[in-house]
């Protein structure tokens, strides 16, 4: 009896685990999509004067929001430290992770987790005063460097250093606020993290010119937004809204006329494709025909969520580089709508 | 054949005796609880393991014998990022002992002081006392560490400002103990004659230290004996013969030859390029937890010394009055002894509670076990519950082991009954 007992416990605890492969439905029945962000970043993700997310990560969310619902404001989210990002996502708390973090291969294959793309391509920078006198990473020897713990910034640093055959005194810190109060206090001579993530801390600073990025970057970080292993369909959705943010730029789509195109149609069938009025791309994936249009009316497409939230004419003014168009100097390269 | 037993006749078992009989039911009942119990844990487990696989992930410590790759700013031992994870939390747990004993000795010191001078009949001095105690016990200790911790690294200058022609800062006793908003440099001390260091396997142990620690106990042994001898002459004659210039010899004669033949010498800390080298390097985020711990601690401590000096009775002090005994000798020879059998039971709890708050040095980015192995290992492997575990059993051994050993001392200080 005892027996029988134990196994249909077993038996129960089995069925509540195997409830994650249906990321869809749950997000449906909700009503409301669950993301992670970072804890503040300007830019990236960060909370408004009025307490709601705004940034580049943040549009993301709304636009997955927008494709699943058609509403762009039905996100809940979650700020993360960088410690603490993926236990949420492994548990069903959040659905999607859309918090700068990058795509390495141990996350990817050996955590259960997903990365579906590149939203942002990345790489590890120092910041240092201007009047410490330093021109390049390589005149760092000795320096005292402040560092976000529990992130892959960490591994980069200590092969820079020891490439380069340099010593340094890592100061570790747990959130980007508590690097720059250490780092304005001088507490470090530099703080290193991801040059987009410097560029943001730089933008916030009171006097943002007495502090320059040095040129060098020590590392590959493509950020991009991670989903659970195990359900292909939800990892779709997130995938192809990526992509489709990515096309609607390469295709000249944008939120002021992706809502008349999608009335009248276009001469080019792959823009007929993309917002639904050829082919049953919606169905495909589990949603609406209009899922592109939703997320591209109410978010815009990729070009017009960077140049809102960290493009040169925002106080944080990247530089598209790496993340223009292909064609246009860049690396965005999104698989074609066919 | 022997005559049939008497007493009542033998009942036949029967399975309703398990509840109605009074002999039985209380083994039924604990039997029951243990079912449940075991059954319950064995659920939770089972629950692990099966979300575990649902995610694709397993549950293995191989990640321990994988290179870390991460460097660590303070480490006692050597280490470096080519090490292994389960090196790096060697580390880190050194790191843990090392702030956990700091604690303790200034909580121990600080504490006995206040609690003591508390009792003053001053007026000024108790009710300072009383102050410092409820001001430090009645904030949260992380609270106490992170205002340490601001003051050391945002008041305090930056080693730059000490450099150039009119420095901004400048190190105090002749250039031997400089504070900077990174930590406080004191001078180190190094051997010309240096014997080396021999490897223990995990370790390197210093030669110089170990037979310094060796002449020390020896001193200390032979100066025991030397009174043991005086006392034992005074027991017989009735005149203690005059011993404190042999003490001394035997003390520290031995010690300054040792010194003087390994040829100690100390090292002040150099500005050299961004930071000084040298000296003995106590980071903000060492001083600022070992401060925030041990103040916090010594308020309750000192309470603790407080009331075990008022539970040794009244009559006891009036009693060696009227023996002449002077305030101080009472207090040494006759209230302390009895005060310290309540006084180490509590002290026990409150060097557990610091040891076990070590772990919020997390907050002001202390290097200890819990931000090695349970930060950025975990973080770079993704083996946060086997980090989790691994580190829970670690801070139970470190908490039983300490809680044994004041055991040990407590049952040799206790009142002695025969």
């Amino acid at each position: 009896m005892y027996k029988y007992a134990l196994f249909g416990m077993s038996a129960l605890a089995a069925g509540t685990a195997g409830a994650s492969a249906q990321t869809l439905d749950e997000v449906m029945a909700r009503g409301e999509l669950n993301c992670g962000v970072s804890t503040g970043l300007a830019g990236f993700s960060a909370p408004d004067a009025d307490g709601d997310w705004q940034g580049f990560d943040v549009d993301f969310c709304r636009a997955i929001a927008a494709a699943v619902f058609g509403d762009a404001d039905a996100v809940n989210y979650t700020p993360l430290s960088p410690e603490r990002r993926f236990d949420p996502l492994g548990s069903g708390e959040i659905d999607v992770l859309s918090r700068n973090t990058t795509w390495t291969f141990t996350r990817d294959m050996d955590l259960g987790y997903r990365f579906v793309g590149t939203n942002y391509y990345d790489g590890q920078g120092f910041i240092v005063p201007t009047d410490l006198g330093v021109e390049s990473a390589l005149e760092l020897d000795g320096a005292t460097v402040c560092i976000q713990t529990g992130t892959t910034t960490e591994l980069n640093l200590s092969d820079f250093f020891s490439a380069n055959d340099m010593s340094y005194e890592p100061n570790p810190v747990e959130t980007n606020a508590e690097a720059q109060e250490q780092y304005l206090a001088g507490s470090c001579d530099t703080y290193t993290t991801d040059r987009s993530g410097l560029a943001a801390t730089r933008a916030s600073f009171e006097n943002p010119d007495d502090h320059m990025v040095l040129p060098e970057t020590i590392s590959k970080e493509p950020l991009g937004p991670v989903v659970r292993k195990g359900d292909e369909d939800w990892a779709g959705i997130v995938q192809w809204t990526l992509f489709a943010l990515i096309t609607a730029e390469e295709l000249d789509v944008t939120s002021e006329n992706v809502e008349e195109i999608a009335e009248e149609g276009s001469d080019v069938p792959e823009v007929e494709r993309l917002v639904g009025r050829s082919g049953d791309f919606g169905e495909l994936i589990g949603l609406e025909n209009d899922w592109a249009v939703n997320a591209i009316a109410q978010v815009g497409n990729y070009g017009e969520i960077f140049d809102r939230h960290i493009g040169v004419d925002t106080p944080i003014g990247i530089e598209r580089g790496l993340n223009a168009q292909y064609d246009n100097g860049g690396i965005l390269y999104s698989p074609p709508f066919r | 054949m022997s005559p049939p037993s008497p007493g009542p006749p033998q009942e036949r078992f029967r399975l309703s005796m398990l509840i109605y009989d009074q002999r039985y039911r209380s083994l039924t009942i604990q039997i029951v609880f243990m079912m449940l119990l075991m059954g319950f844990a064995a659920w939770l487990v089972d629950n692990v393991i099966t979300n575990l696989r649902a995610q694709g992930q397993d549950f293995s410590y191989r990640f321990l014998w994988q290179r870390a790759g991460y460097d660590i700013n303070q480490t006692l031992v050597a280490y470096d990022s080519n090490m292994t994870h389960a090196r790096a939390m060697f580390v880190g747990l050194l790191n843990t002992l090392l702030v956990a004993v700091l604690g303790c000795v200034l909580a121990t010191v600080a504490g006995v002081i206040v609690g003591v001078l508390r009792l003053s009949t001053n007026w000024l001095v108790s009710q300072i006392m009383a102050v410092y105690v409820e001001i430090f016990r009645n904030i949260p200790t992380l609270l106490w560490i992170i205002i340490f911790y601001t003051l050391v690294t945002i008041d305090a200058p930056a080693p730059r400002d000490f450099a150039g022609d009119v420095p901004l800062a400048a190190a105090w006793f002749g250039g031997a103990v400089v504070i900077t908003n990174r930590g406080v440099y004191i001078p180190e001390p190094l051997f010309a004659n240096s014997l080396g260091s021999v490897s223990l396997g995990l370790f390197d142990v210093s030669l110089d230290f170990a037979a310094l620690v060796v002449v020390i106990i020896a001193s200390l042994y032979a100066n025991k004996k030397l009174l043991d001898r005086a006392s034992a002459r005074q027991a017989t004659t009735g005149i203690r013969p005059v011993t404190w210039w042999k003490s001394m010899l035997i003390l520290f004669l031995p010690v300054i030859l040792a010194l003087l033949a390994l040829g100690f010498h100390t090292e002040n800390a150099e500005l050299a390029g961004f930071n000084f080298q040298g000296g003995v390097h106590l980071r903000s985020s060492l001083v600022a937890l070992w401060f925030g711990l041990g103040i916090y601690t010594s308020a309750f401590v000192a309470e603790i010394v407080r009331a075990g000096i008022l539970a040794v009775s009244k009559g006891q002090t009036e009693a060696a009055a009227s023996l002449g005994m002077r305030p101080t000798l009472t207090m040494r020879l006759v209230v302390l002894p009895q005060a310290l059998r309540v006084i180490v039971p509590p002290l026990i709890s409150q060097y557990l509670n610091l040891t076990k708050n070590t772990s919020l040095g997390l907050a002001v980015g202390y290097m200890d076990l819990r931000s090695t192995l349970g930060g950025i290992t975990i973080n770079q492997t993704g083996r946060a519950l086997e980090g989790m575990l691994l580190m829970m059993l670690i801070y139970l051994l470190i908490s039983l082991t300490i809680s044994s050993l004041m055991n040990v001392y407590n049952s040799r200080i206790k009142l002695k009954e025969r």
